[in-house]
């Protein structure tokens, strides 16, 4: 199967695949970004973002997760493997961690995890690791458009798509 | 202990007794001092005036013969070692100012060596325990002000010696030599230098200043580790006391003269002879010339 | 195969004005596992919530997915609904389609296509959730108060009075603390000890309080509701059961040292008690400095006690209780201006910090409360007192406000010109800071009263002769001053106490780069610290006056009497947990652990026939407050997370990239 060719066209068709489900090498296509939102301060922010009525686009999807610390490395793996085409981890504030410590481990770990990315060929770009408290609806809303636009420049990820590997 | 050596300019003009006593003073104590070859002017007091890269490019351009060398930096003159220090400074934090000053010199530079002053190396590094065995007279208790200036202390992120507000390096010195530093207010005042031929009579105020708290401290003598500061005090202490109608007659030691008297080095070695105010009343009167 | 019931909020148009429904429904309809759906115009009203109910009873429901608004909302309030219906509260899941969906975009198609995403996530979440059962944990209502300072004295008094028991521990001879050592509280210069002794006699004879002084904390273990704390008495030298307090003992002892009380200004003597309204009114020997201890002679207390109190093979005692809670109130160290190398770097006699000036100016402190300057004893014509020494000075380290020194110099300058009227007085300040009731007038008051107020930092003190010189400079004038001055007082800040790291180390609390302690909220939990069970009253988490730290105290004491009035607590179920079947026991998640809930245990199993025993971690329940930093540190994935777990995660995370 070669790189270029729309993948998952039968899932973009699929009930609910709609605008961000939309393929590579379609015109529509956008970029399908992962949140991982601690519950305490950027999970928060999202939904100040939502109160505040802030738009922003409709690529990011948040898992909620008690701390940032809690985000396997594993998770973001799986969601590149799966197709994201970024993930972002949003946490506390370093020193407001509500669990104390949780993303001072998160900011280490990820720090790695960037490098092993890089190191399979996807862009660390495409792993966006923010601070983001709930106060910060705006934050978390230009967070997400200047992570879709630059995902947006990056295209779709094609590293390590399942579909991509079984093909071959 | 080997250290690379960067005597600066005045070592060789007003300061050459600083020189000389510096040299004899490690020759004893088993200093080795080795000159950066070719080395060249730090640019103090005007290039940072001027040109903040000129001002950072002419301290690398020796430091980075040092780095081939492989030693630390030893700088005598207060001036020297704050130029030297604030180039090693801006270069290591700062990525940017390091490529500028490369381009500048045409070759790397990534400030190894660190930039070291002159008490710091003999009375910190070299340490008291170096220098007690070694010593042949006492001071006698001769009062001592050990007046540090600004260059040596500010800007204490840069500079990193001693306590900022209230050295002790060569305090410690004095007290090991026999002396009694005494505790006094000015020792860290700015004696004026950079002005000293542009507006004289800020110096003579400064001067009187310092003079005249060292006297009130009851001082018999002021050392200190800069030739800027030597001069002011020292060659204009006449002056700022006609200007002042105050009188203070208190001899300026560099701290490596009085170390080596207590040395039991000759003044002829230690460069005693070329002074304003009469350096050697007061030492014969401890008998100890 | 799992029966999942879904319910499509519209909150009124708020939802549905943006997200096509009736799409979403379809959509929903198709998801696997997915039973019923059904739309609710507002499931979180009464009967949107008779709706849940009747749909788990009519369709068999075994998981409850609502897509309404954010889960910070009203996950609490549909936990309560499907658990009404006899179903697990922790069997349900909450889709944002409002907060992050329908309020954050306007094209229909895009939020629309984005809901069925969101609910897909839930629906796949779901299908992982387990029944989970709070755990419940007996609180031991004994509670621990650790500092006998005002904070100290006040939370064990409030709990106390509220009917538990409570043991306070206090490291010197006598509670008191710092107030003790005040000579007027300000701004209503009220005498500190009038106020203070009250309270210390109420703590030594309250029937609930048991007080142990000379005495520090050495271990705590256990969790909220069960610390097991281990205390070290230490040898009094005195049997305090015996001794009455009448004083023989101290007045004979022929042996004097400098008075810690008195921060060396007076002396005391080598059997003593620190100040004559000590409680308990009892002494200690000061085994350091006893003629006795240290060459076998003497026994001078020994032969003058009347009660035969003096015990001088006493040992010290270490006590091991449990408590339920536990209140940190060890209070504050003041900052040490030799460090100040301008300011004389402590060398001077005659420049002393304001706790030394509160002893000089105390009617029972080592002057009888006639100001004398330290070096000759001659009553000083000028002082100048300078604010901000070791606060707000990045120079030295201490970026903070200490926030009592502007008052106590005011409080100072006024106390001095009463003393010795037609004594000059100068305060050079950065800013005078007056937030309080009271405050700001009471600093006019010290200027009307002729203290000169002179804004700008000191740059240097020296010595000149039989006074000091005051270098500064006036800010406002733009001038340089020099003020001469028999006495200078610095308003030294507060800092933590040396040991504060140490004992927040043994709490398992965490502190700030200075070592003040940490609320769990700067705002919303100023009392709680992040380990359940452990409050805060007082200067230990940051400077305050006498006031907020009463304050505070009270509150912590309301927090403990709050956890008392239940028997047990109920504990978040959703916390780590350990498949002991895959655990290697490498116990890397130990150390990772804020709340140190991870702890080692050895367990027994059959292997082939034979009877093995390893080591395997095992997560703590009541400590354990689910953050899961450390499932992702376990090598071997034996840790997970309920309600949280690996499998839930990557279900959503599959969920949201098909």
């Amino acid at each position: 199967m070669p790189v270029n060719e729309p993948h998952g066209a039968a899932q973009a068709a699929a009930p609910g695949g709609a605008t961000a489900g939309a393929r590579p090498g379609t015109a529509e296509w956008e970029p399908r970004i992962i949140g991982f939102c601690c519950n305490w301060c950027s999970y928060a922010g999202a939904d100040l973002a939502g109160t505040s009525r802030l738009e922003y686009p409709p690529t990011v999807r948040v898992i909620r997760v008690p701390c940032s610390g809690r985000v396997n490395p594993q998770f973001i793996v799986r969601a590149f493997q799966k197709g994201a085409d970024g993930v972002l981890v949003a946490g506390c504030h370093p020193g407001d961690c509500h669990y104390s410590t949780g993303n001072y481990f998160t900011r280490r770990r990820l720090q790695v995890a960037r490098r092993f990315l890089e190191y399979l060929g996807i862009d660390p770009r495409r792993l966006r690791i923010t601070w983001i408290s709930a106060s910060e609806g705006q934050k978390f809303a230009d967070t997400v458009r200047e992570m879709t636009e630059e995902v947006r420049a990056l295209g779709p990820n094609r590293v390590m798509r399942d579909e991509l590997w079984a093909a071959n | 202990m080997k250290y690379a050596y960067f005597p600066g300019c005045s070592l060789s003009g007003t300061a050459r007794e600083y020189e000389r006593s510096t040299r004899a003073v490690a020759r004893v104590l088993g200093l080795e001092l080795e000159e950066i070859p070719d080395w060249s002017c730090c640019g103090a007091t005007s290039a940072h005036a001027t040109d903040k890269l000129l001002s950072l490019a002419l301290p690398a351009r020796s430091l980075a013969r040092a780095d081939e060398m492989g030693l630390d930096v030893v700088a005598p003159c207060a001036a020297c070692f704050n130029r030297l220090r604030t180039t090693v400074h801006a270069v290591r934090s700062d990525r940017k100012v390091r490529q500028e000053v490369e381009e500048v010199l045409g070759q790397p530079y990534a400030a190894c060596s660190d930039a070291y002053a002159l008490p710091d190396v003999i009375v910190n590094r070299h340490g008291l325990d170096n220098i007690v065995p070694h010593l042949k007279k006492s001071l006698g208790g001769l009062k001592v002000a050990c007046y540090y200036g600004c260059l040596l202390v500010r800007p204490s992120a840069v500079t990193a010696f001693d306590d900022p507000e209230d050295p002790q390096t060569m305090d410690r010195l004095v007290r090991a030599l026999g002396g009694e530093p005494v505790v006094w207010p000015a020792k860290t005042e700015c004696c004026g230098a950079s002005l000293s031929i542009t507006r004289t009579r800020v110096v003579w105020q400064l001067a009187a200043q310092i003079l005249t708290a060292a006297q009130k401290a009851g001082a018999e003598a002021i050392v200190v580790a800069c030739p800027f500061c030597q001069s002011n005090l020292d060659m204009r202490q006449v002056q700022a006391q006609k200007w002042s109608g105050r009188r203070w007659n208190i001899p300026v030691y560099y701290f490596t003269q009085l170390l080596g008297v207590a040395l039991g080095l000759p003044p002829g070695e230690l460069g005693l002879e070329s002074h304003f105010v009469d350096p050697l009343g007061v030492l014969r009167q401890k008998a100890l010339v | 195969m799992k029966r999942i019931g879904v319910f499509l909020c519209h909150c009124g148009s708020n939802i549905a004005g943006t997200v096509d429904i009736d799409r979403l429904q379809e959509a929903v309809r198709r998801m696997p596992g997915v039973v019923y759906v059904e739309q609710n115009k507002y499931t979180c009203s009464e009967p949107g919530q008779e709706q849940i109910r009747k749909g788990i009873k009519e369709h068999r429901l075994d998981r409850v997915v609502v897509a309404a608004c954010s889960p910070r909302m009203h996950e609490n309030t549909f936990r309560r609904t499907v658990e009404s219906a006899g179903l697990n509260p922790y069997l349900l899941e909450i889709a944002n389609v409002r907060e992050h969906c329908s309020w954050v975009h306007k094209d229909r198609e895009e939020a629309t296509a984005k809901a069925v995403d969101l609910v897909r996530r839930a629906v796949a979440k779901v299908v992982f959730n387990r029944p989970l059962q709070k755990a419940r944990i007996p609180v031991e209502k004994r509670a621990l108060v650790i500092g006998g300072g005002i904070a100290g004295i006040q939370a064990a008094l409030d709990i106390a009075d509220a009917g538990h028991e409570v043991w306070l521990v206090e490291k010197e001879p006598s509670i008191g603390g710092r107030m003790a050592q005040l000579d007027k509280t300000f701004p209503t210069l009220d005498c500190s000890l009038c106020i203070l002794t009250p309270k210390m006699v109420d703590v030594a004879q309250h029937p609930n309080i048991r007080l142990l002084t000379y005495s520090q904390v050495e271990n705590v273990g256990g969790y909220v509701g069960n610390f097991e704390v281990t205390i070290r008495k230490r040898a009094r030298s005195v049997d305090e059961s015996k001794c009455t307090g009448c004083g023989s003992c101290w007045a004979k002892c022929p042996h004097k040292v400098p008075s810690e009380f008195d921060l060396g200004l007076g002396q005391r003597k080598v059997i003593y008690v620190p100040f004559p309204q000590a409680v308990p009114n009892k002494p200690v020997i000061d085994r350091e400095h006893c003629v006795y201890f240290k060459t076998g002679k003497c026994r001078v207390c020994e032969r003058f006690c009347p009660a035969g109190a003096i015990d001088f093979t006493q040992e010290d005692e270490l006590i091991t209780e449990r408590f339920g809670a536990i209140v940190a109130a060890t209070g504050f160290d003041l900052f040490d201006h030799a460090r100040y190398g301008e300011y004389g770097a402590g060398q001077d006699p005659d420049i002393i910090s304001g706790l030394h000036f509160e002893r000089l100016v105390n009617a029972s402190g080592p002057t009888e409360g006639k100001i004398k300057r330290p070096s000759d004893g001659k009553v000083p014509r000028s002082v100048a007192f300078i604010t901000c020494v070791g606060s707000r000075d990045d120079h030295k380290g201490i970026s903070y406000c200490s926030r009592v020194c502007c008052m106590y110099t005011a409080k100072h300058a006024i106390l001095l010109s009463e003393k010795v009227p037609g004594c000059r007085s100068y305060v050079f300040y950065m800013d005078m800071r007056t937030p309080g009731k009271g405050y700001e007038e009471f600093y006019k008051r010290s200027q009307e009263m002729g203290t000169q107020y002179v804004r700008g930092r000191v740059a240097r003190i020296y010595r000149e002769g039989d006074h000091l010189v005051v270098q500064g400079e006036d800010t406002l004038l733009g001038r340089k001053v020099l003020v001469e001055a028999d006495m200078v007082v610095l308003a030294t800040g507060i800092t933590p106490r040396r040991d504060a790291g140490e004992l927040a180390r043994t709490l398992g609390i965490s502190y700030d780069q200075y070592a003040f302690f940490n609320e769990a909220h700067p705002k919303l939990r100023p009392v709680e610290t992040n380990t359940a069970g452990i409050y805060l009253a007082g200067a230990c988490q940051g400077p305050k006056d006498i006031p907020d730290a009463v304050a505070q105290a009270s509150g912590a004491a309301a927090k403990v009497t709050a956890m008392f009035s239940k028997d047990t607590l109920t504990a978040d179920p959703l916390i780590a947990t350990v498949n002991e079947a895959i655990c290697s026991g490498c116990l890397w998640c130990k150390p990772i652990c804020p709340y140190r809930a991870i702890d080692e245990k050895i367990i027994t199993e059959r292997v082939r026939g034979r009877t093995v025993s390893r080591r395997v971690a095992t997560v703590n329940a009541g400590l354990c407050q689910g953050c899961g930093a450390c499932t992702v540190a376990c090598r071997d994935g034996a840790m997970n997370l309920l309600g949280f777990s690996n499998e839930q995660v990557l279900a959503e995370v599959e969920a949201l990239c098909r």
